[in-house]
């Protein structure tokens, strides 16, 4: 439990990162690392896991490690997207943001019913920490790939929560969920560059108006 | 006797020390970039040579211009007092409440320097001026929150116990808050540059820029008493002092300070320092780091 309270912690301290980066490569590693990070949990959960557990594990690992940062990253040349990030809300009032939201979820999290065996991890914590830095990164970053980041995060929260439910829910699941999201990712990679040659930005302020 | 004795030992460990500091720094800078460097006693030399020299006072200054630097070593060398050097040699003074009177110290000492700096009525003095206390809101922000982690973690307001115990989970984030926390507060690189001499860019530098002599060689010596006084208190505030022998804790604390040291002109030589408005973003991090080791000890507390 207490190492995965560490991982759990660490992941936290991920998302405070990625709220106050400034480039967007430092961004994708952060959510790079978070994903490896939360990789290795199911491993420290299961006590007696099968190849299974360790093939959802290192799939997760590779995914969100590795592939989906790839092709975020080779997005990111294709399409010759400068690396600063445009925040609409301030790095500043961003981390503020996150930090109070994760003091917040530590609160919230405490009065919450929970089962025994959850009251002591930082599972739900960590999970509502990630979701509402998700949502920082989604409202408050002008660019699509930082947008995409805020969305990756948002899902590590939830992937999170669904580790709570690892002893009755089979990890196909998440192994499905897992296919989507780099389905979804390489899908972005490949949009993105389609935006970036038809309107010459990725600025998602110019994207809201429709036109013949 | 043995009072006195060990009274003069701590004194001349805080007013004979702390120059070295500086220059180990620079060693470190000097070696990782090829060079040979000053020598590691190039403040003790700066500091002989200033204190012969005679001062130079603008026709505006009042008093004030010689007072301030005085009373900020005297405030800095208060607060050194007050800090405990491991479990054998205790603090010189300690009572319950120490450390806030060390923060006052400190801050008293800030306050002392920009007010010395006012006095020139150099409009750049009153800039530098103005930087470092918009930077040290955040700063002492921090290092309250820091503090306050120790007295939550051993339920004591008293340093000598505070520094005692290691604080478990949270030391590598109060390591990391205070050591960001020392960078600032001592106008290391990712802050300020201690080498530059553009007035535009200089925050420490430039608020001192117009002293001379006997004062300047206070504030050169009371800054360097400051770098030790942070160093040694994240060297404790990280280690478990209380749990080693009386002679292991001199030695780990003298080795942990010159970690410390290293780690700074590290810091120095592979970073470049931030854009102003990129700065108040690390401070923020640092205040953020202090918290949640707060946190933690609450979470632990509980």
């Amino acid at each position: 439990m207490r190492d995965l309270n560490l991982l759990i912690g660490l992941a936290m301290g991920l998302n405070l990162v990625a709220l106050g980066s400034s480039r967007l490569p430092s961004i994708i590693r952060a959510t790079a690392l978070q994903g490896v990070l939360l990789g290795i949990m199911p491993l420290l959960l299961e006590h007696d896991f099968g190849w299974q557990v360790v093939a959802v594990a290192v799939a997760t690992a590779i995914g969100k490690g590795v592939v989906i940062p790839g092709l975020l990253q080779r997005a990111m040349r294709a399409a010759h997207i400068e690396r600063e990030v445009e925040p609409f809300i301030g790095f500043v009032p961003s981390l503020l943001l996150g930090a109070f939201g994760t003091i917040a979820a530590l609160a919230v999290a405490r009065s919450l019913p929970l089962l025994p065996e959850h009251a002591k991890s930082l599972l739900v914590p960590g999970a509502l920490a990630s979701m509402l830095t998700g949502f920082v990164l989604l409202i408050g970053r002008v660019k699509a790939i930082s947008q995409v980041c805020g969305y990756l995060i948002f899902e590590n929260g939830i992937y999170l929560f669904g580790l709570l439910l690892i002893g009755s829910t089979p990890l196909l699941v998440e192994a499905g969920v897992l296919l989507d999201l780099t389905v979804g990712i390489f899908v972005i990679g490949i949009i993105v560059d389609r935006i970036q040659r038809a309107f010459d930005s990725l600025d998602t302020r110019k994207l809201t108006v429709l036109r013949e | 006797m043995m009072i006195v004795l060990s009274f003069v030992a701590r004194l001349a460990w805080w007013l004979l020390l702390a120059p070295l500091l500086p220059g180990i720094i620079n060693k470190v800078k000097a070696w990782v970039a090829g060079r040979r460097g000053p020598p590691v006693l190039q403040l003790y030399y700066d500091l002989a040579r200033l204190w012969r020299k005679q001062v130079v006072m603008s026709t505006l200054a009042s008093p004030a211009f010689i007072v301030g630097p005085a009373v900020a070593w005297a405030a800095v060398l208060g607060a050194t007092l007050l800090v405990p050097l491991g479990p054998a040699a205790g603090a010189t003074l300690s009572f319950r409440g120490d450390v806030v009177l060390m923060l006052y110290l400190l801050a008293l000492a800030r306050f002392a320097t920009t007010w010395a700096a006012m006095e020139t009525g150099s409009a750049f003095e009153g800039m530098g001026a103005a930087r470092e206390v918009t930077y040290a809101v955040l700063a002492e922000a921090a290092m309250i929150a820091a503090m306050l982690t120790l007295a939550v973690q051993t339920g004591s307001v008293s340093l000598a116990t505070m520094l005692a115990p290691s604080v478990g989970t949270s030391a590598v984030l109060l390591a990391a808050g205070l050591f960001t926390v020392l960078l600032v507060e001592n106008c290391r690189v990712p802050f300020d540059d201690p080498a530059t001499h553009l007035e535009l860019t200089m925050i420490h530098e430039v608020m001192v820029l117009d002293h001379s002599g006997p004062p300047f060689a206070a504030i050169l010596h009371g800054a360097s008493m400051k770098l030790l006084l942070f160093a040694v208190l994240v060297t404790q505030s990280v280690l478990p002092m209380g749990t080693y022998s009386r002679t292991m804790a001199s030695i780990v604390l003298l080795v942990g300070v010159l970690i410390v040291t290293v780690g700074v002109g590290i810091v120095e030589s592979f970073m470049a320092r931030f854009a102003f408005r990129r700065v108040p973003l690390l401070l923020t991090t640092s205040v953020l780091l202090c918290v949640f080791a707060l946190l933690v000890a609450w979470q632990g507390a509980a």
